[in-house]
C-alpha cells in the first residue's frame, strides 16, 4: 500500500506582481478587487508530477534549489493545495518543515511544547505522557521553564525537532532540517530516523545531502524545474543527478571561459606590460589578465581529458592535458613554456616550466602545439585556475595568461587540503573496521 | 465549508490553549501580570469619567450615575474594537504557522476575539464594583438576557473578524483604515451619550442601521436602565442575532474561499 500518492500534481503559484503596490483604495476605485485577487502572473513550481511512496519506505527528494522539492513537501503536508491533480496521504503526518514554527518567544519551553504538540495533532494527555521524553531528547531539562526567547537557536531547533518527532507520526516529512544541532544531536536525530524506519513508518526526506539519501533512502526522486527527472533506486537516481550537475557545471565553466576570451583581447595592464615576471614567484597579488610582447602568442588553450575532449570537470585522479597552441611572429630561440595551477584561495598548487625542468630552447617559428600531460590530478575537490605563459629565459613575457582557465575537481571523498597523495589504508592487529564504500 | 466548520469543534483544545497562551504572553514580564485585565478597563473608565464629569460636563439626568452608564457600553465596545484590530493582523502575525505548519488559519482571528472576551469578562468585575459603589443595580430579571447579548456580540464580532482577517492578508491597508473606521463608529454609537438624549433624536432613524447600536442599547437596558428588557430592545436584538449568524456564515465562507491564498500571500 502507498502511504503517499501524488497523481499528476501541478502546482502553479500566483505572482501578484503588479498588485503589490496597489492599495485597497485604488482597487476600489478601479472596481477591480475581484480581478486583482485573481492571478496576474503564474509560476509553475511543479508540473504533472506523479509519485508513489510505499508505506514503510524512506523516500528521498533531491534536486537543486528551486526545483520544487519544498513545494512537493508542502503539498504532501497539506499546507498548500495542488492546482490540479490529487495528493493522498494515509496516516498521521508530522512535517519538519521549519522547526519550532509555532513557538511563542514570551512563554516557557514547557508551555510551548504543549501548544506545539496540540498544533501537531496531539491531545493534552498524550503530550503529558510524552513530555519527559521530549524534554530529555531535546536535552533541555534545565531550561524547560525559561521563556523560549532566551534559548539559543540550537536549543530552539532541538526542542522543535523533539516535539515533531514525538508526535509519533505514521508519515514523517523532513525538509533539510538535520543541521539543527551539534554533531551529537545530529547523530541522535539520525538514530531516531533509523528507529522510525525500523518501526515501519514512512519518511519523505528533502535534502541536499546526497550522502544522507544514499544511506537512508530506499528510493528517491529527482526533481528539476518542477518536473520529475528520475525516480527509483536511490543510488541510481543520485548517480543520474550528479551526472547532470557535472554536465551543467561543465557548461557554465565553458561559458565563463568564452567570456574571458572575449575580455582577454583588452589592452594589457600597462604596469605589467613588458616587465619581467617569473611565474614561479608568488603572484597572488596579481589578478586575472593577459600581458606580454606577443612576439610569441598563445592563440589557444585547452584543458583536455583522457580522450582529448575539452573538459572542465574532472574526477580526482583523472588524467588532464593542458594544450597550448602558440604562434611565433618571427623565429625566436629564447623561449620557455610554463603552466601554473592555483586553487580557489589563490595558493599555487603546482607550477612548472620547461626551463626549470631542464629543456633547452632551440627554435620556434610559426605554429606549434605544446602539451603538458598530468597523468593523475591528485587534487582534492574544488575549483582550480590555470596560468599559462611563454616568456624568455630571463622571464620577460611574450604572452602571459593569468588565471584565465578554470577547471573543477570532483570527489566522492570529502578529504581536505590541497594535494591528495596516492594512498591507501591498511590495518593490523586488534582492530576491526569496515568501509562504507560499496 | 460545512466540513471545515465542523472541524472547528475538533480544534477547541487548540483554541483554548492558544487563548491561554495569548493571555500569558501578553502580560509576561509586566509587574501586574494578568491583573492588567482589570486594571486596563478601570483606568480607561477613570479617564472617561474624569473627562465627561469635569471637562465636557454631561448633565443628562437619565444617565446618572454616568460612570456606570458609560461602562455598560464602553466595555463591550472595547472588546469589539480590540478584537477586530487584533484579528486583522492575526494572519500576518501568524504567518509562520500558516506557511510552515498544517494549521487551521481561522483559529487565529477566533483566538483574537476570544482572548479579548476574557478581558471583557475581567472588566465586568470592575463594572460590578462600580455598581456597588454607586448603589445602582440592574433588574435581576433582565440579567438572564445578559448572556444572550454577549453571545450575539460574540457571533457578530467573529463574523467581522474573519472578514477583516482574510482581507487584510491581501490588502494591508485595512489595518489602518479599520482603526479610523472604528473611531468614527464609536462616536456614532450611543456609548458616551444616551440615544434618546435631546439633540440626538434627529439621528435616531439612522441608528437602527448601526449593528453595534443594538448591542450597546441592549447592554444598557439589561445592565443600567430599569424596566423590563423584554418590552425594550429585545426584539431588535433577536433580529440582530439572526443577522449576526448570517454575517458569521458569510464571513466564514469568504475566509474559506481565500484560505488557500493565505499560505502563498502572507
Amino acid at each position: 500500500m502507498n502511504a503517499i500518492e501524488l497523481d499528476h500534481v501541478t502546482k502553479i503559484y500566483r505572482r501578484f506582481g503588479s498588485r503589490h503596490f496597489a492599495t485597497l483604495k485604488s482597487a476600489l476605485l478601479r472596481r477591480s478587487i475581484l480581478k486583482d485577487l485573481s492571478p496576474s502572473e503564474t509560476f509553475c513550481a511543479l508540473s504533472d508530477v506523479s509519485l508513489r511512496v510505499p508505506k514503510g519506505s524512506t523516500f528521498g527528494v533531491i534536486g537543486r534549489n528551486g526545483s520544487g522539492k519544498s513545494t512537493a513537501l508542502k503539498l504532501v503536508a497539506g499546507i498548500t493545495k495542488p492546482t490540479s491533480g490529487t495528493v493522498t496521504v494515509r496516516g498521521r503526518i508530522s512535517a519538519l518543515i521549519e522547526l519550532g514554527a509555532g513557538f511563542h518567544p514570551e512563554i516557557s519551553g514547557r508551555e510551548n511544547v504543549f501548544i506545539n504538540g496540540i498544533m501537531l495533532g496531539l491531545t493534552k494527555r498524550e503530550i503529558e505522557m510524552r513530555f519527559q521524553e521530549i524534554v530529555e531528547f531535546a536535552e533541555l531539562a534545565e531550561f524547560i521553564d525559561e521563556p523560549v526567547k532566551n534559548y539559543s537557536s540550537g536549543m530552539y531547533m532541538r526542542l522543535g525537532f523533539s516535539v515533531a518527532v514525538h508526535v509519533d507520526p505514521e508519515v514523517l516529512l523532513i525538509d533539510e532540517v538535520l543541521a539543527v544541532g551539534d554533531e551529537a544531536f545530529t547523530h541522535k536525530c539520525l538514530d531516531k530516523f533509523a528507529d522510525f524506519k525500523r518501526r515501519g513508518k514512512t519518511i519523505l526526506l528533502v535534502t541536499h545531502s546526497l550522502g544522507l539519501v544514499e544511506r537512508f533512502c530506499d528510493e528517491a526522486v529527482w526533481l528539476d524545474g518542477g518536473r520529475r527527472e528520475a525516480e527509483g533506486d536511490s543510488k541510481r537516481v543520485i548517480g543520474a543527478y550528479m551526472a547532470k550537475v557535472q554536465q551543467d557545471e561543465e557548461q557554465s565553466l565553458e561559458r565563463a571561459d568564452d567570456k574571458l576570451h572575449a575580455v582577454s583581447e583588452r589592452p594589457q595592464p600597462p604596469s605589467a606590460a613588458g616587465q619581467a615576471v617569473d611565474p614561479t614567484q608568488d603572484m597572488s597579488s596579481v589578478g586575472e589578465g593577459r600581458w606580454g610582447s606577443r612576439v610569441v602568442e598563445i592563440s589557444q588553450v585547452g584543458l583536455l581529458d583522457l580522450n582529448g575532449h575539452a573538459a572542465h570537470v574532472y574526477q580526482s585522479g583523472d588524467m588532464m592535458r593542458v594544450h597550448l597552441r602558440v604562434h611565433a611572429q618571427r623565429p625566436v630561440d629564447d623561449f620557455v613554456f610554463g603552466v601554473g595551477i592555483f586553487n580557489a584561495e589563490g595558493v599555487c598548487v603546482y607550477g612548472t616550466n620547461t626551463e626549470v625542468e631542464g629543456f633547452e630552447p632551440r627554435t620556434l617559428s610559426g605554429d606549434a602545439d605544446i602539451f603538458l600531460i598530468l597523468e593523475s590530478l591528485d587534487l582534492v575537490e574544488g575549483t582550480y585556475k590555470v596560468d599559462v605563459a611563454v616568456h624568455t629565459r630571463d622571464g620577460v613575457p611574450y604572452d602571459y595568461h593569468r588565471l584565465f582557465y578554470t577547471f573543477r575537481v570532483k570527489s566522492r571523498t570529502k578529504d581536505v587540503g590541497i594535494y591528495r597523495p596516492r594512498h591507501r589504508w591498511t590495518f593490523e592487529g586488534q582492530v576491526s573496521i569496515a568501509s562504507h564504500e560499496p | 465549508m460545512w466540513h471545515n466548520l465542523a472541524q472547528l469543534v475538533r480544534y477547541r483544545g487548540l483554541i483554548q490553549s492558544l487563548v491561554a497562551r495569548e493571555l500569558k504572553a501578553r502580560y509576561r514580564g509586566s509587574v501586574l501580570g494578568i491583573f492588567w485585565s482589570f486594571a486596563n478597563p478601570f483606568l480607561l473608565l477613570t479617564v472617561y469619567t474624569l473627562v465627561f464629569r469635569y471637562i465636557m460636563k454631561n448633565d443628562d439626568e437619565a444617565t446618572r450615575p454616568y460612570s456606570v452608564f458609560l461602562f455598560c457600553g464602553l466595555l463591550p465596545w472595547t472588546w469589539f474594537t480590540t478584537s477586530l484590530l487584533e484579528a486583522s493582523g492575526s494572519l500576518i502575525a501568524g504567518g509562520n504557522l500558516i506557511k510552515k505548519v498544517l494549521f487551521p488559519a481561522e483559529v487565529l482571528p477566533i483566538v483574537s476575539v476570544l482572548s479579548n472576551m476574557v478581558h471583557f469578562v475581567g472588566g465586568l468585575l470592575i463594572l460590578g464594583a462600580f455598581m456597588i459603589y454607586h448603589h445602582h443595580y440592574p433588574d435581576p430579571g433582565d440579567l438572564i438576557w445578559f448572556p444572550v447579548v454577549v453571545l450575539v456580540q460574540l457571533v457578530f464580532t467573529l463574523g467581522l473578524a474573519l472578514i477583516v482577517a482574510a482581507l487584510t492578508v491581501h490588502f494591508r491597508d485595512i489595518r489602518d483604515l479599520l482603526s479610523n473606521v472604528l473611531t468614527f463608529w464609536f462616536f456614532v454609537t450611543p456609548i458616551i451619550y444616551f440615544y434618546q438624549k435631546p439633540g440626538v433624536e434627529a439621528f435616531s432613524r439612522y441608528f437602527k442601521w448601526n449593528p453595534f447600536f443594538h448591542l450597546a442599547v441592549s447592554y444598557q437596558e439589561v445592565l443600567f436602565f430599569h424596566g423590563p428588557f423584554v418590552e425594550g430592545h429585545l426584539r431588535s436584538l433577536l433580529i440582530m442575532a439572526v443577522a449576526s449568524s448570517v454575517l458569521f456564515l458569510a464571513g466564514y465562507w469568504l475566509f474559506d474561499r481565500l484560505r488557500d491564498s493565505f499560505a502563498e500571500v502572507v
